[in-house]
C-alpha cells in the first residue's frame, strides 16, 4: 500500500449559529492514494462538502475545526494562513458543482486558467496565457486558443466544468477534491467530463476524491467508496465491495436493493424518515430512527467504525447484516 | 459598436425634445412678468411694457416663442441674457469650467473616500472597522452642507487661517490657488456623496464577495488582496458607477447654496439669479444645458458597464 495522498482523521467541524452550535462533520476518517478515486456519498447534509472545504481551508471563520487532516503527511490544520493559501490551488485543488456561477463573468477562460500559473509557477502573464491554453486543450476544449479569450457567458455548462477541472488541474496538484462536479450537466456531457477526470487522473497521478449523491457515478468512477450519513462515515470499502456486499442499513437503502433473504424485518425500497436535526442529534446511531434493523443498543450507544471483512469498515452494531437477516 | 452609438444617440432626440418642452412649458408657470422686471423705473409706462415685449416676442403666442426658441438652439444659438445683455452660451461657457472643477474635486473626494471605504467595511463586516465606516458615512450623509460649510470656514479660515474662506482662483491662473479656493466647497459636496457610495459599495461588495467565483478564486489559492480588489470588486462596479455617475451629473448642475456659501461663481449662481430676474433665455440654456450633461454621462455610463461587464458588450 502506497503513502496516501490525503488522510483525514478524526476530522470534526462545528459551526456557531443563532440556536446553538452544529456539528456538520464528527469524527470523519477517510484516505486517498494518489492515482485513486475515493467516491464520497451521502445526501445533502450529509457533511461531504464540509468535510472538502475542512481539507481546502475554505470555510468561513465561524467554523471550528478539529482533529489531523494531512496532504502528503504534512499537517494542513497546523499550517499558518498564508502557508496553507500556497497549497491551494498547487498543492490541491478544488472543482465546484455549479459551472454556471463558479467562474468569474469579468474574466476571461484563459485568464482564470492561467491567473493560477502566475501564483504558483510564477509564469509571466504571456507565458502563463500560452500555458492556460495548453490546460484548455488537455480537457479536450475544442479551438482551445479562441475559446481562451472568450468570457464565460459565451461557453456552454459542459465547457465552462472543462475550464473549471483545467484551473484545478493546471498546477499538477497531488489532491483533487470534486463536490459533485457533474450534478449540474446534462446526462451526456456527464460521462464525458467524469471520464475526462478519470483520463486525467491516470496521466498524472493525482488522488481524486469525488463527492456525488449518484450511487450510478461511483460504480464506474470510484475504486474506493466512503458511504457519509448525518456527520458521520458510515461505510467504507471498495466501490466492487459495497456493490456486491452492502453492510450498513443505509448503503442497502441508498443502493435500493432490498436484502434477498425475506425476513420479518421488512423490505427495504426506499429510506423511510428524513435527515435528523443536526443541532440535536440522536444520542446513538444517528441512522436509528430510520432504519428497520435498529435494536435497543442502537438507539442508545453510537456504533464504531469496524471492520466486518478486510478493507470493508461499518458503523452498525447489527453488522454483518447477513447474520441478522439469517438469523430472523 | 458604431450602430450601437447611433443607435444610442437617435434615443436621446425624444428625450431632448419633450425636455425642451418641459423647461418651456414650466418656465411659463413661473409668476412675474419679465417685462416688468427689466423696465425698471419706467414700469408704470404701457408704451415701455409693449416695445420690451415686442422686443423679446414675448407679444407672440407660446408655440411661437416656443419654435422660435428651439429653431436658435439647433442652430447652436442659445439667443441673449435680457439682463446682463450677453449671449447666453458664453455665459454657459464662462460659468461651466469653475463647477467643473469643483464637481471633479468633489467627486473625487466622494471616491477616494467611498469606495475603499465601502470595501473595507465589507470585508470587516460587523466588525470594529466596519461600524466606524458606517458611522463616518452616516455622518456624510446626515451633515447638511451649508453648517458642515460654515464650520470648515470657521475651522480652517478663521481660526487656523490655512484656506482663503470664498472667491474663486481660475486653474489657469494660478494652480495651488484655485485648488486652495476650491479644496474646502468641494469637501464639502463630496462628503455626502462619499457617505452614499460607501453604503452602496459595501452592499455590492457583500453581494460579489459571496458569489462561487469569490470561492473559485479562493481555491486557487490567490491572496485575499487579489481575492477582493480584483475578482469581487470587478463585479461590485456596475452599481456604483451607475450611482457615481448620477451623482457626477447632480454636481455639475450646480451646488446652489455650497456656491453660495463659499462664493463660488458656478452654475449654481448663474441659475439662481437668472429664475430670480425672470432671465427666460438664460434659465432655458442653463436647464438644457444640464440636461446636455445629464445625457452625455448616462452614454459613459454605457460604455463604463461595458468596460466592466463583457456581457454587455456585444449587442
Amino acid at each position: 500500500m502506497t503513502v496516501p495522498a490525503l488522510t483525514i482523521e478524526n476530522l470534526s467541524v462545528e459551526f456557531a449559529t443563532d440556536r446553538g452550535s452544529l456539528r456538520a462533520v464528527d469524527g470523519v476518517s477517510l484516505s486517498v492514494a494518489p492515482g485513486r478515486t475515493l467516491a464520497v456519498v451521502g445526501e445533502s447534509g450529509s457533511g461531504k462538502s464540509v468535510s472538502a472545504l475542512a481539507v481546502m481551508g475554505l470555510l468561513p471563520g465561524s467554523a471550528r475545526v478539529g482533529g489531523h487532516i494531512a496532504l502528503d503527511g504534512e499537517d494542513l490544520l497546523a499550517l499558518p494562513p498564508e502557508a496553507l493559501r500556497a497549497r491551494r490551488g498547487g498543492a490541491m485543488a478544488m472543482i465546484f458543482q455549479e459551472p454556471m456561477t463558479s467562474l468569474n463573468p469579468a474574466f476571461t477562460a484563459g485568464e482564470q486558467v492561467a491567473e493560477a500559473l502566475r501564483v504558483h509557477r510564477g509564469l509571466a502573464p504571456a507565458a502563463a496565457f500560452a500555458e492556460a491554453v495548453a490546460m484548455l486543450e488537455r480537457v479536450r476544449i475544442p479551438d482551445a486558443a479562441r475559446r481562451a479569450r472568450q468570457y464565460p457567458h459565451q461557453l456552454s455548462g459542459g465547457m465552462r466544468q472543462r475550464v473549471m477541472i483545467a484551473i484545478a488541474l493546471a498546477c499538477r496538484p497531488r489532491l483533487l477534491l470534486a463536490d459533485e462536479p457533474t450534478t449540474a450537466l446534462d446526462v451526456t456531457v456527464q460521462a464525458q467530463i467524469l471520464a475526462l477526470l478519470g483520463q486525467l487522473k491516470r496521466e498524472t497521478g493525482t488522488a481524486v476524491v469525488l463527492i456525488t449523491h449518484d450511487l450510478g457515478v461511483v460504480a464506474d468512477h470510484a475504486e474506493d467508496v466512503a458511504v457519509m450519513y448525518a456527520g458521520r462515515v458510515v461505510e467504507r470499502a471498495s466501490a466492487a465491495t459495497l456493490f456486491a456486499r452492502p453492510e450498513h442499513p443505509y448503503t442497502v437503502g441508498l443502493l435500493g436493493a432490498a436484502p434477498r433473504l425475506t425476513g420479518g424485518e421488512g423490505r427495504l425500497a426506499s429510506i423511510e424518515g428524513t435527515v435528523p436535526d443536526m443541532r440535536n442529534p440522536p444520542p446513538g446511531c444517528r441512522f436509528a430512527p430510520r432504519c428497520p434493523f435498529a435494536i435497543t443498543r442502537c438507539v442508545a450507544e453510537p456504533p464504531p467504525l469496524a471492520e466486518v471483512a478486510p478493507g470493508h469498515m461499518t458503523a452498525c452494531w447489527r453488522a454483518p447484516l447477513a447474520q441478522v437477516l439469517g438469523a430472523a | 459598436m458604431l450602430v450601437w452609438l447611433a443607435r444610442r444617440l437617435a434615443q436621446v432626440v425624444p428625450t431632448l425634445i419633450l425636455l425642451s418642452v418641459m423647461i418651456f412649458g414650466l418656465q411659463q408657470l413661473m409668476p412675474g412678468d419679465p417685462a416688468l422686471i427689466l423696465a425698471g423705473e419706467e414700469r408704470g409706462d404701457p408704451q415701455v411694457l409693449a416695445q420690451i415685449r415686442a422686443e423679446l416676442w414675448l407679444d407672440r403666442p407660446l408655440h411661437v416663442q416656443y419654435l422660435h426658441w428651439v429653431g436658435n438652439v439647433v442652430t447652436g444659438d442659445f439667443g441673449f441674457s435680457w439682463r446682463i445683455r450677453e449671449p447666453v452660451a458664453r455665459l454657459i461657457l464662462q460659468k461651466l469650467p469653475v463647477t467643473f472643477q469643483l464637481a471633479s474635486m468633489a467627486f473625487l473626494i466622494a471616491v477616494l473616500i467611498g469606495v475603499p471605504m465601502g470595501i473595507l467595511s465589507a470585508t470587516h463586516r460587523d466588525r470594529p472597522a466596519d461600524w466606524l465606516a458606517n458611522g463616518i458615512a452616516l455622518f456624510g450623509i446626515s451633515m447638511p452642507n451649508f453648517w458642515l460649510g460654515i464650520m470648515m470656514i470657521l475651522l480652517f479660515s478663521v481660526q487656523l487661517g490655512w484656506l482663503p474662506p470664498s472667491g474663486y482662483v481660475p486653474l489657469t491662473e494660478d494652480f495651488w490657488q484655485s485648488v486652495s479656493t476650491t479644496i474646502m466647497p468641494a469637501f464639502v459636496l463630496g462628503s455626502g456623496i462619499a457617505g452614499v457610495l460607501m453604503r452602496h459599495t459595501r452592499a455590492a461588495m457583500l453581494t460579489a464577495l459571496s458569489q462561487d467565483y469569490v470561492r473559485t478564486a479562493r481555491a486557487k489559492g490567490l491572496t485575499e488582496r487579489v481575492v477582493v480588489w480584483k475578482h469581487a470588486l470587478r463585479n461590485a462596479l456596475i452599481p456604483v458607477v451607475t450611482l457615481g455617475t448620477i451623482e457626477f451629473g447632480r454636481l455639475l448642475a450646480g451646488a446652489v447654496l455650497t456656491e453660495q456659501i463659499f462664493t463660488i461663481p458656478g452654475f449654481g449662481k448663474l441659475i439662481v439669479d437668472a429664475v430670480f430676474n425672470r432671465d427666460y433665455p438664460v434659465v432655458q440654456g442653463v436647464v438644457l444645458a444640464t440636461a446636455l450633461i445629464f445625457v452625455g454621462l448616462s452614454l459613459v455610463a454605457d460604455l463604463l458597464y461595458m468596460a466592466i461587464n463583457p456581457r454587455l458588450r456585444q449587442a
